[in-house]
């Protein structure tokens, strides 16, 4: 098994918050796990216990995306947004409002996807509508312990090949 | 899951300024008056004032009832909770990326095995390659 990739989280600029996460995958697979609702929906999940009931995605410059997650006692969570960059296999950005709109306001998030030796690197920038946003989301220590928990990872792939 | 948007809203923007977070630094370590956190700062103590204020509205500090001194005090809660809700941010990310690398495992042995598929069906039809 290979070791796990770390998560790096940088903040280049006033406004953007930086995550990039290597992934063992082409970039073609990367995009598709990305962008096309059933694969979405099997990743993009957060916590332990949430699904992904609604996953809708119309991929084209201009095109909408509706995502809504619930937990496993009801709790629902909501967001979406306008495609404003599709350029597959290497670029996706969107607008982003969840509906208990915790960042004060449209998030842009975009996703880049370089390849390197089979290797994909997925570079996610968050732009927030304010330094203060990003500031705050950050400062707190969003960084402290950032790389742990990826141990669970072989386990994760141990079952996926057992099948 | 679900922040109290407005709560940490002004945790958050209070938290955003090195003179307020070092004031919280400062707090952490017991009560102190308006002259005391203004000490170890070049700053006038009305521009102090402003950033405690900015920090009471917030709930992360209150005022003593000592009628002449009136120390800061640190309120822990609010900024547990928004500790808290960043903590779930994190972990939301770092499970996402567990689960994407185990659906691109999948995917990879999926079109592995659909390679194998296709060179296996090709080898009956194959004639041996004519040798230059």
């Amino acid at each position: 098994m290979t070791k796990t990739e770390t998560l790096k989280l940088t903040t280049p600029t006033d406004r953007d918050a930086v995550i990039t996460r290597v992934v063992d995958a082409p970039r073609g697979m990367v995009f598709d796990a990305h962008t096309k609702p059933e694969l979405v929906r099997r990743w993009l999940l957060g916590p332990p216990g949430w699904t992904m009931p609604v996953c809708e995605i119309d991929l084209r410059v201009g095109g909408t995306y509706r995502y809504e997650w619930r937990s496993a006692d009801g709790e629902t969570m909501g967001m979406g947004g306008r495609f404003t960059e599709v350029v597959r296999p290497s670029r996706i950005a969107a607008t982003q409002v969840f509906d208990q709109d915790w960042t004060g306001g449209e998030t842009i998030v975009s996703t880049d996807i370089v390849e390197k030796n089979g290797k994909s690197t997925i570079t996610t920038t968050v732009r927030f509508p304010s330094r203060e946003a990003r500031d705050a989301a950050l400062q707190t220590g969003m960084t402290t312990g950032m790389e742990a928990g990826y141990e669970r990872l072989e386990d994760l792939l141990k079952e996926i090949a057992r099948g | 899951m679900k922040p109290t948007g407005n709560t940490l809203d002004a945790t958050f923007a209070a938290l955003a300024d090195p003179t307020r977070r070092a004031i919280l630094a400062r707090l952490a370590t017991g009560e102190a008056t308006v002259s005391e956190l203004a000490a170890p700062f070049a700053m006038t103590q009305p521009a102090i004032s402003k950033h405690l204020k900015v920090l009471e509205r917030a709930g992360l500090i209150t005022r003593g009832r000592e009628a002449q001194r009136r120390p800061r005090k640190l309120e822990p809660r609010p900024l547990a909770e928004a500790t808290d809700w960043i903590e779930r941010y994190r972990k939301i990310w770092e499970a996402n990326y567990q689960r994407l690398d185990a659906l691109l495992q999948s995917m990879k042995s999926t079109q592995r095995k659909a390679v194998d598929q296709l060179i296996n069906e090709g080898k009956p039809k194959s004639k041996k390659r004519k040798s230059q």
